[in-house]
């Protein structure tokens, strides 16, 4: 028999999402669902540990915290009966006091849709976009979501509160956008679990493990988008995009030294991250709606395709990046870009590239900017620049893998 | 839910008549249509800052000067009140409201209006009321 503890957090990690997002449609209130919930929860630990868990332990979870709410509805409907300042809360919450219960509004399948569009509210800021969409959907505690963005607890906690009230007090809606604003609400909840991903990506110091937590839920919630959403070409592009980056964290990294793409031993390479991920963008592509996050995976997916360095197709890539800058025109698009021709075209043009963005002056504190230049400059034997380049790229670079990385090739063109 | 719809814009005395009669006739527009929709509640322009006067009590004594509360570069130069259904709805309105009124580009800032709230529970009440 599986144990009563294991089973209700397993149950909570999967399906705290789903049945939070029903339990704030019908109360109108993220505190109350929350709290319903949490009380569902320790009621449950309680009774399975004494009767077992029951096989349909998601339906039992929903119809308990389900009481729970109705019971608090009703008690604070008595106390409250003068003051209509809580309007909105029991003006949503006024289908309960109705007619009886009906089990099946637990089952709407757009909840976790109307919430997610609802965390991600471009009238909350992105930071609270964050952490309310890991705490609500993605059934993160907030320590646990303090420990992943290495922030002190209270800070975090706070920046929910203040989320949840505002949502409240402003009246952001709980709902799905209509179409005409759909495709800019969209974005910014793709961009709401990229940067949970980035995050969990990009930074090498702190917690391992929880790092590549984040990583795996924003994963997670991608493919709940893509599930909820599935005829958004962007979706799937945003998950392949991920899948494809993720396939590499394994090679990314030896004893602690950042091991450069080229440099990468090919066989760490999760090959079932990779064919999921080609397999989303080839979905993506169908729907014939391109988009910077299509653009970025297939760009992943023909280095990952490349079985040995030399295998990649750089003309390929920097004729998508080429794309991308079209749609989305920043310097760090056009130093990929730049990067890219230099692969390809030759090196003496992508550096010709490379030195028109310097005279922008925009990416002058860019490390990867500097770090770009210098390993051009290595490959042309221009050692002296090159090492000027390292150096500058590590005035500004403040991740200890990375700078370990510069260092070492600023070794390597100083000594030769 | 009432929305108060705080127009900021920069104030530039070299706004020309033609357009200052284009965002007269612009707001006139928005205010009928808000009021076509039963949702207006009021609207008016504010004189320029520099008929402001900021009134601060301290110690007992209202002390006053001249001028508006915080220099910032643009000014609250007129409001909205309109009772939107959600944020949504408020944002909808607000986008349209024309924030040039003394010739420059500015901007709308939305403040919910929860109405005042009902007195504090007697036994808060009495407590303040003691400590005090």
């Amino acid at each position: 028999m599986v144990d009563a503890r294991t089973a209700a957090e397993q149950l909570f990690r999967n399906e705290s999402g789903r049945i939070l997002a029903a339990l704030i449609r019908i109360s109108g209130s993220f505190d109350r669902a929350e709290e319903a919930l949490q009380e569902a929860f320790a009621i449950a630990l309680a009774a399975w540990q004494e009767k077992g868990v029951p096989d349909n332990s998601a339906a039992w979870i929903m119809t308990t915290a389900h009481r729970r709410l109705i019971d608090s509805v009703r008690r604070d409907n008595t106390r409250r009966d003068k003051q209509d300042a809580l309007q909105y809360e029991t003006e949503l919450a006024a289908s309960l006091t109705g007619a009886g219960i009906d089990e099946t509004a637990m089952h709407f399948p757009d909840d976790r849709l109307r919430l997610i569009f609802t965390c991600c509210h471009p009238a909350l800021n992105q930071e609270a976009q964050v952490a309310l969409t890991l705490r609500t959907l993605g059934g993160l505690s907030t320590p646990e979501i303090a420990k992943a963005f290495l922030l002190p607890e209270p800070t975090l906690a706070q920046r929910i509160v203040r989320a949840k009230r505002k949502i409240q007090e402003a009246r952001i809606p709980y709902e799905i956008p209509p179409p005409d604003r759909l495709r800019e609400r969209l974005a910014s909840v793709q961009a709401v679990i990229y940067l949970v991903f980035n995050e969990g990506y990009a930074a090498m110091s702190g917690d391992q493990l929880v790092r590549r937590d984040l990583c795996a839920e924003a994963i997670r919630l991608g493919r709940v988008l893509c599930e909820l959403m599935p005829d958004q070409a962007e979706n799937l592009g945003l998950l392949a995009l991920m899948l494809l980056q993720d396939s590499r964290r394994d090679a990314r990294v030896r004893n602690g030294e950042l091991v450069t793409m080229e440099e990468q031993d090919r066989s760490l390479w999760d090959h079932a991250a990779i064919a999921e991920g080609l397999a989303s963008l080839d979905q993506a592509i169908r729907l014939r709606a391109p988009g910077p996050y299509q653009l970025q995976a297939a760009i992943a997916a023909l280095h990952a395709q490349a079985r040995t360095p030399e295998e990649t197709d750089w003309t390929q890539i920097a004729a998508l990046y080429g794309r991308l800058l079209e749609l989305n025109p920043s310097r760090v698009v056009a130093l990929n870009h730049a990067v890219a021709v230099a692969m390809s075209a030759g090196l003496e043009s992508g550096l010709k590239q490379i030195d028109d963005l310097k005279r922008s002056g925009e990416l002058e504190n860019y490390y990867l900017f500097h770090a770009a230049r210098a390993e051009i400059l290595r490959r042309l034997n221009q050692r002296a620049g090159a090492a000027e380049a390292y150096q500058r790229a590590l005035t500004l670079a403040t991740n200890r893998v990375e700078r370990d990385y510069l260092e070492r090739r600023l070794r390597q063109v100083a000594d030769t | 839910m009432r929305y108060m719809m705080l127009i900021y814009s920069k104030e530039r005395p070299d706004g020309t008549r033609e357009s200052s009669e284009r965002n007269y006739d612009a707001h006139l527009a928005l205010m009928q249509e808000a009021a076509r929709n039963g949702i207006f509640v009021g609207a008016e322009p504010l004189a320029s800052t520099s008929s402001a006067t900021t009134v601060r009590v301290d110690d007992g004594k209202a002390l006053v000067t001249d001028g508006p509360f915080a220099e910032t570069k643009e000014q609250l130069a007129g409001y909205y009140i309109l009772d939107c259904r959600d944020l949504d709805e408020a944002i909808e309105w607000a986008a349209r409201i024309p924030t040039a009124c003394k010739g420059g580009e500015g901007c709308v800032e939305i403040r919910p209006m929860p109405g005042i709230p009902a007195r504090p529970e007697p036994e808060h009440a009495a407590g303040s009321a003691r400590n005090g």
